[in-house]
């Protein structure tokens, strides 16, 4: 017998050893939290990471149901496609999500256009993701984040200490010895999890293929409106984004490798139609998955900074 | 090497490099990453802009700005944290452990270790064997890392010279044949230029051996988790209706299938494995690595922090064991002090009962010691308040591990490995008594309990208690002051103010109270107790009700005025070392059962507020 969840055995792989070795360690993760935690809740991106991450938390209580609910923090300006997979997805898997928008921020008119990258992603994702958080107590936050991904991310923990206020001090964590996780906290301090550290963007991909799990159609290749924006390539998903003189929007083969909110949110182009294509695409890249990010870019520790805020 | 193949079906090896500051780790690792072809053309961009700004390498791109991550490190040009990397060629793939080299950061060496299967110890061709690479390779041993590499690195500045490499090697190998590594393989090389690295160098003909990566990609490290025996910490229950009892964990080593007898280690209790459960169906067997959940053929009560093994093979379960600890806190490790302990998946309070020596992992010598101080290293006997199943480290690293956690902070302070259970926990057995607590209450006629008095010296703490046992006493009722100074007359003479010495204090009178408060008197004691832990620890000896903490809460000032024995004019001109509110600190309570605030109320008045209490609580 096997999971609902599961897509059908045709349409899935077996896993290589080194997915399953990653598939256990980030069960084990994934369990401890929910043994050790009285509150813990799960962020869910949308994003590949995140399906992965959850499909894993699926596993871990098979034939239970994934013991905490998901938490999506909307800015309003994710891609539609994205939101559309949102909700099909949860009803998949049988999780409680909660939406969780900075309303406060949406008043203020914050947007990433008329705002800038900064200001929006600390309104509507750093601040609103730490309202979400005390508004329902949450004890321990697990997010998706890879060490791979950027500088400041290898020598993240994965059980990683946020004193009261969600401030992370990267000279003040627990050291993480064996496998021994340390899930003790005072009242008013959190863990952030990442069950996925150890984890590379192919493993990502490999793995999506091999369960067959449900992505983004951003994620493929096929012709897209898309204006050229500092060099980069922006795809108009709706028309709050206004075209600056001398721009023009034309039709493009690209995908996207990472998703966030679409104006920050840069395409490459590609002609990879499935994951196979994606795969064999990555294996040939020479570019960062985080170059496409525009909330990066700024300066090259910024990442850095804004952990110490309280992103993920 | 080639980055771009697939990841399917290769071995892993985790390994970590250390050396001392400047030896070139960072840029080692920067070297594997960029010629596996790993760094990504836009990191490179960054890192090239960074080369000019922070960069030590002049026209050349710093490698090591690729892997010193955080923003304070790369303003230092230091590594102050362990970053894992990641790589893979087309036989093996790699997550490498950069840890740093400064000596205050031990800890972050010793927890890239803990995973570690092998290590690159790094040593600087111009400077040689240093203190530094000695305890690196003894806290690679401690931790149980069986394969070493010795990276002689820069080899470059020193002409390519065999000589220089000779030397370096003979001269590690007079320290690190003591450490029982399975292997060490000595390699010239340089990081910098890429010499040995992943390229054979043109410059040392007179090296015969592997490259770097060679190497990594054929030692063969294979642990033999699998052919341990069976070892399985229950994480979670999983009981998602009424038809469906499963106990989900990691398999720590060993290999499980259906049919084999099993005991879970702590009760005894004993069964036989039905089913190994995953969502992509039931297995025929599950092996060290692998998470999964277990149904059972009884009912046994199995709960979260419970270790399953095979009936034939158990692990030692005992409460009292001997350890090797690491201590990686700011404030010492002090014997007797309550911690919390985590193996496995269960946390259990356990104190240092005995430090048995302290060890200088520069000559490996032992000495004697009273305290473990940040990243020193310790042999200690330890007692847990209930017993716990483990295996010792060097036999069994998943199950021989544990962390020690503070009790008030929740900072994880200690790292241990368990080196063998004390018998004597196994031989001593408590001796029924033929006379019942519940006898000798009636007997007296009213309830035991202890009067717990804390405050500063001169705080009236003493003043107080013995009015309240004079009064006690003329209503009959059977008690004894236990009071600080007395107790250092007698008892506790031996022990002077250190902190150490002050925890020793308070759990010798606390043990003395429980076996007043058994004999049914009502005990008071009269102790400054500056320290919440050992209060706590003194706390934890008793039944809720009967331990009640009294907080004389006098301001300093006030104290220091009163000064009724000249201890503090004494401790202000300099003449006591660790004088509580002067020189040392007072943990204020937090939760105590009566609080006395003496600017408001007299010494009778406090006395009778005290014997209120008891009334209250129908002790009297």
């Amino acid at each position: 017998m096997t999971a609902a969840f599961l897509a059908p055995a045709s349409e899935r792989q077996p896993l290589s050893d080194h997915l399953k070795r990653l598939q256990s360690e980030s069960i084990e993760i994934i369990r401890e939290v929910a043994a050790a935690f009285d509150n813990p809740v799960m962020l869910y991106s949308i994003g590949k990471d995140s399906g992965v991450m959850l499909h894993l938390a699926a596993k871990a209580f098979y034939p239970g149901k994934i013991p905490f609910p998901l938490l999506h923090v909307d800015t309003t300006w994710k891609f539609a496609d994205m939101i559309r997979h949102r909700d099909t997805i949860a009803a998949k898997y049988g999780v409680d999500l909660r939406i969780y928008t900075n309303e406060d921020g949406v008043k203020r008119g914050i947007n990433p256009i008329a705002s800038g990258s900064s200001l929006h992603t600390q309104v509507m994702k750093t601040e609103a993701l730490k309202q979400a958080l005390d508004l329902y107590g949450f004890d321990a936050a697990f997010g998706g984040a890879r060490r791979d991904e950027e500088k400041s991310r290898a020598k993240e923990r994965i059980f990683s200490f946020r004193s009261e206020g969600h401030v992370w001090d990267p000279r003040n964590q627990r050291p993480e010895l064996w496998r021994l996780y340390n899930t003790r906290i005072n009242k008013g301090e959190t863990i952030r999890v990442f069950p996925l550290s150890n984890w590379t963007e192919l493993d990502i991909w490999e793995y999506t293929r091999a369960e067959a799990i449900p992505i983004v159609p951003l994620y493929l290749a096929k012709p897209r409106p898309v204006v050229h924006r500092d060099g980069m390539l922006i795809m108009r998903d709706d028309d709050r984004m206004p075209l600056k003189p001398g721009e023009v929007e034309e039709q493009r083969w690209v995908r996207f490798r990472s998703l966030g909110c679409y104006p920050l949110s840069a395409a490459v182009e590609s002609e990879a139609e499935t994951l196979d294509d994606i795969i064999a695409e990555m294996r040939a890249s020479r570019t960062s998955e985080r170059q496409g990010r525009l909330i990066d870019v700024d300066e090259s520790a910024s990442m850095e900074k804004k952990k110490k805020e309280g992103y993920f | 090497m080639d980055g771009s193949q697939a990841s399917e079906d290769k071995t892993l090896l985790r390994f970590l490099t250390c050396g001392s500051v400047d030896d070139g780790k960072s840029t080692l690792i920067g070297r594997l990453l960029y010629d596996s072809k790993l760094i990504y053309e836009d990191q490179l961009a960054a890192i090239t802009r960074d080369s000019a700004k922070y960069g030590t390498t002049g026209e050349d791109i710093d490698l090591a700005l690729l892997v010193d991550g955080l923003e304070a490190e790369r303003q230092q040009g230091i590594t102050i944290d362990v970053a894992y990397r990641f790589f893979t060629t087309p036989r093996r793939s790699f997550i490498v452990a950069d840890t740093p080299g400064h000596e205050q950061y031990t800890r972050n060496m010793a927890t890239g270790a803990s995973s570690a299967d092998l290590a690159v110890i790094l040593i600087d061709a111009r400077k040689g064997v240093l203190i530094q690479t000695k305890r690196h390779s003894y806290i690679c041993s401690l931790l149980g890392i069986r394969h070493i590499v010795l990276a002689v690195n820069k080899i470059d500045l020193m002409g390519f010279d065999p000589a220089v490499y000779e030397r370096i090697v003979a001269d590690y190998m007079t320290f690190g044949d003591k450490l029982n590594f399975a292997s060490i393989t000595p390699i010239p090389l340089s990081a910098k230029m890429g010499d040995n690295v992943t390229r054979r160098s043109d410059h040392m003909g007179w090296y015969k051996g592997p490259t770097l990566v060679e190497h990594l990609e054929e030692v063969d490290v294979e642990t033999d988790a699998v052919s341990k025996p069976f070892r399985f910490p229950v994480q979670w229950v999983n009981r998602p209706n009424l038809d469906f009892r499963g106990f989900s964990g990691t398999v720590a080593s060993g290999i499980v299938k259906p049919g084999d007898k099993i005991a879970v280690a702590a009760s005894g209790k004993t069964s036989t494995v039905a089913r190994i459960v995953t969502a992509d169906g039931d297995l025929a067997e599950a092996r060290a690595g692998d998470a999964v959940t277990l149904t059972l053929a009884d009912e046994v009560d199995i709960a979260r922090g419970d270790v399953l093994a095979p009936t034939t093979a158990r692990p030692d379960v005992a409460d009292q064991f001997a350890a090797h600890v690491l201590w990686m806190a700011e404030e010492a490790l002090l014997p007797g002090r309550p911690y919390l302990m985590k193996i496995g998946a269960s946390y259990v309070p356990v104190k240092v009962t005995a430090l048995k020596h302290k060890i200088d992992i520069d000559t490996l010598d032992h000495f004697a010691a009273k305290t473990l101080t940040l990243n020193e290293i310790g042999f200690c006997n330890l007692s847990a308040s209930n017993p716990v199943a483990f295996d010792a480290y060097d036999d069994n690293r998943e199950t021989g591990a544990f962390i020690l956690i503070d009790r008030y902070t929740n900072a994880t302070v200690g790292a241990g490995m368990i080196s063998f259970a004390l018998r004597r926990s196994a031989n001593i057995h408590r001796q029924d008594l033929l006379v019942s607590r519940a006898e000798r209450e009636e007997l007296s006629g009213h309830k035991p309990v202890v009067l717990w008095f804390t405050g500063l010296s001169g705080s009236g703490k003493s003043t107080i208690a013995n009015l309240v046992e004079r009064e006690l006493h003329d209503r009959g009722i059977r008690s004894f002051l236990l009071d600080g100074d007395n107790v250092r007359h007698g008892l506790n003479r031996d022990l002077g103010f250190t902190d150490e010495d002050r925890v020793e204090n308070i759990r010798r009178v606390g043990e003395v109270s429980k076996l007043f408060v058994e004999a049914g008197l009502v005990v008071l004691t009269s102790f400054i107790s500056p320290f919440r832990a050992e209060r706590r620890m003194a706390r934890e000896l008793f039944a809720d009700g009967e331990f009640l903490e009294v907080f004389v809460d006098t301001p300093i000032e006030d104290c220091i005025a009163r000064d009724p024995k000249g201890l503090y004019a004494k401790a202000q001109r300099g003449e006591i070392a660790n004088f509580t509110g002067i020189t040392s600190p007072y943990e204020e309570p937090e939760n105590a059962e009566i609080v006395i605030k003496t600017a408001e109320l007299d010494a009778a008045a406090a006395a009778e507020r005290v014997l209120e209490a008891l009334q209250a609580r129908g002790v009297i």
